[in-house]
């Protein structure tokens, strides 16, 4: 594991835009694949909007930061996923829960604040969790979880497991310390992690070049002797391509990277984000209408006679469905109670019949 | 039974564990190829090789973090901080992730994880090189934190930390490192976490202790028995969460007198929960008010006579046992 990293520089965009669809791992997909693809995107963005209307009704508290924009990331990084690969990420997370394949469920019910949700009402928002499913949050502070991502890593090559971490944060992270230590191991250890960071443009309100310098935000892999690359998020054919070749080489070379994927999101940093003091409208609108990531893969598999417009009508027709039915059963569900909260504090109360510790674990 | 150091008895508790279980793994600064900044995992490198102990870089945030998120698929670090002072440059991934990972994923994730190294003024540091955090970590539900006295506990204690499938914070002390006592050799003799031992029985005054104050209340007492006619009680909390406030219960309703020593700064100490859980639980069984001694409250102060001073010291308790029990 004390082996110096001897990774070489790749080159930015590398893949053309015109030649993702060609990439082997977007032109071995099928149709189902590809409408599986689009049916995941198009269920973030309703499930989101839906929550977004419960937020505004005042049923959901605290943060909510909508991924709303950034679909194609999310699907198309976990999309690649294979039974050792896992994933980790910030406070933006719901896009992940769902591309990983959590229920939608238990994932409003959590917003909700109902003990039916995902962590029993106990993370909210920007705590969701799926071990089951290689997913490992939902974390809330800028950059932190970043170490975590190097530790699944770091575990899984102990274990000697072919697989890969993929550890996502957003554009303001990585200005964090924590990122940059997190960055170092991966490299000094030749860790199987990949670094990706959303490139929304803002860390909150500040936009990067007020908040990061250098030349790249990628390229700051170099001085880690990392590979790196920057990829254009807007197009899930893109991403899949982009992200697939480092999954490749953290699997079969044990390589870290740090993968950037230019997006955008189209709500503020959160909801109580009043978003209009550090970007305009027009520019929003600007990227609803053209690359918006739902519509630029809707016109791709329409020209590549993948579906027609009234299959997508259906796909949104059952992914608005389904985000109401995920709030009908949040809305229907019991909320904790106060005999939860000393419940999932520590492994042993949870298990009192093999704890093994004398003594007082809670006090008053 | 094998007389042998503090120090060794680490070591013989991370040997024992490293060779029962093949997920745990030493992680941390100079542990590996330097021998450990205090000896303490000395030859540890050379009977396991680099996979099992393992140098980190001076970036503890990275490899606590790092080690947190390796628990969550079942790798049961030990990480060494060459200095418990260091925890406040990891203090997100302590006490954001390892804490709350279990309770904010509503049970699903565990993090077996120790966290290990001294915790300790009297070495004529300074400041930043001499907090004791137990209080602090302790504050956090979902942390476990341990702070060994003598060789014997350090080992079954720290066996027992290992083998936990919840965060355990190992609090030892350089000063403790050389002192011997008697240890068993038996890889399956563990002490449970959250027992307390009674390491002095006496009738006329309880002292409530832990750590390297538990040497000096020891001196204390037998000052207290010969030239004072005291009979001093000395229990020693050993793991401060859980915490075995049976123990501590059973004392002062024996000797209805309280002295809480502690190397810790005052304000919102161990000390002071133990005295409020004290006056709420036993109130009629006092016969005065709860005495504390503790660190003088100030940074840790460099010049070693001063220093020596500012500490919980066999003079400083003897003072503060006699105040309890006029």
């Amino acid at each position: 594991m004390s082996k110096k990293a001897t990774s070489t520089v790749e080159k930015k965009d590398e893949v053309p835009a015109t030649l993702s669809a060609q990439a082997p791992i977007n032109a071995n997909l099928s149709k189902p694949e590809k409408i599986e693809l689009y049916r995941k995107m198009v269920r973030i963005r309703r499930f989101e909007e839906r929550s977004l209307r419960a937020y505004q009704g005042k049923k959901i508290g605290g943060f909510l930061h909508l991924y709303i924009g950034q679909e194609a990331v999310a699907v198309g990084c976990c999309s690649l996923m294979g039974p050792n690969d896992h994933v980790i990420t910030a406070y933006r997370d719901h896009g992940h829960a769902i591309a990983v394949g959590m229920d939608t469920k238990p994932l409003m019910a959590e917003l909700y604040g109902k003990i039916t949700g995902c962590s029993k009402g106990k993370g909210g928002s920007m705590h969701y969790f799926a071990p089951s499913l290689n997913y490992w949050g939902g974390h809330g502070i800028v950059g932190g979880q970043i170490p975590l991502g190097a530790g699944l890593a770091y575990a899984l090559k102990y274990k000697g497991l072919k697989g890969a971490a993929m550890a996502f944060m957003g554009d303001g992270a990585v200005n964090q310390g924590a990122v940059h230590e997190a960055y170092n191991l991966a490299a000094l250890w030749n860790l199987p992690v990949i670094f990706v960071v959303e490139n929304n443009g803002y860390s909150m309100g500040t936009s990067q070049d007020r908040s990061s310098a250098g030349p790249g935000l990628a390229q700051r892999a170099e001085a880690y002797g990392m590979n790196w690359a920057t990829c254009f998020g807007h197009d899930i054919y893109e991403v899949r391509a982009t992200m697939d070749r480092f999954i490749k080489l953290a699997h079969e070379q044990s390589k870290p990277a740090v993968v950037e994927i230019d997006t955008y999101r189209y709500r503020g940093h959160s909801v109580a984000d009043p978003d209009n003091t550090y970007r305009t409208k027009e520019q929003t609108e600007e990227y609803r209408r053209t690359k918006d990531p739902i519509q630029v893969f809707q016109q791709k598999l329409l020209a590549e006679g993948v579906f027609t417009e009234a299959d997508a009508e259906q796909i949104d027709a059952e992914a608005r469905a389904e985000a109401d039915l995920a709030a009908d059963f949040a809305e229907a569900s019991p909320y904790p109670t106060p005999d939860d909260i000393q419940k999932d504090v520590y492994w042993e109360s949870d298990n009192p019949d093999q704890r093994t510790s004398k003594g007082r674990l809670f006090f008053e | 039974m094998p007389v042998i150091t503090y120090r060794e008895a680490i070591r013989a508790a991370l040997s024992e564990e490293i060779e029962r279980d093949e997920n745990v793994v030493l992680l941390g600064e100079e542990v590996a190829n330097f021998h450990g900044a205090y000896k303490v995992s000395d030859g540890l490198l050379e009977k396991f090789g680099p996979k099992r102990i393992v140098d980190t870089p001076i970036s503890e945030a990275g490899f606590i973090g790092m080690g947190v998120g390796a628990s969550m698929l079942g790798i049961r670090p030990v990480m060494e901080l060459m200095f418990w002072s260091f925890y406040s440059v990891a203090f997100d991934q302590i006490l954001n992730n390892a804490a709350n990972v279990r309770y904010m994923s509503g049970g699903l994730i565990n993090c077996p994880i120790v966290i290990r190294g001294p915790a300790n003024g009297g070495t004529n540091v300074g400041a930043t090189h001499s907090h004791t955090p137990e209080n602090v970590l302790a504050n956090h539900p979902g942390i476990k934190v341990v702070v060994p006295a003598t060789a014997a506990d350090a080992k079954g204690l720290l066996k027992s930390a290992i083998r936990d499938n919840d965060p355990v914070m190992f609090l030892e002390n350089t000063i403790l490192y050389g002192e011997k006592g008697e240890v068993s050799d038996d890889p399956n003799l563990l002490i449970p976490l959250g027992l307390a031992d009674v390491k002095r029985q006496g009738t006329d005054l309880t002292i409530i202790t832990y750590g390297r104050s538990v040497l000096h209340s020891l001196v204390a007492a037998d000052i207290l028995e010969k030239e004072h006619d005291v009979s001093v009680e000395v229990v020693d909390l050993r793991t401060i969460r859980p915490l075995d406030f049976d123990t501590v219960l059973a004392s002062v309703k024996k000797t209805h007198r309280v002295l809480i020593v502690e190397e810790q700064k005052p304000f919102a100490s161990v000390g002071s929960q133990l005295a409020f859980m004290i006056q709420r639980e036993a109130f009629d069984e006092l016969d005065g008010p709860i005495h504390r001694l503790a660190t003088i409250d100030a940074p840790a102060f460099y010049s070693p006579p001063v220093e020596v001073e500012q500490l919980p010291n066999p003079q400083r308790v003897l003072k503060a046992a006699l105040a309890a029990v006029a």
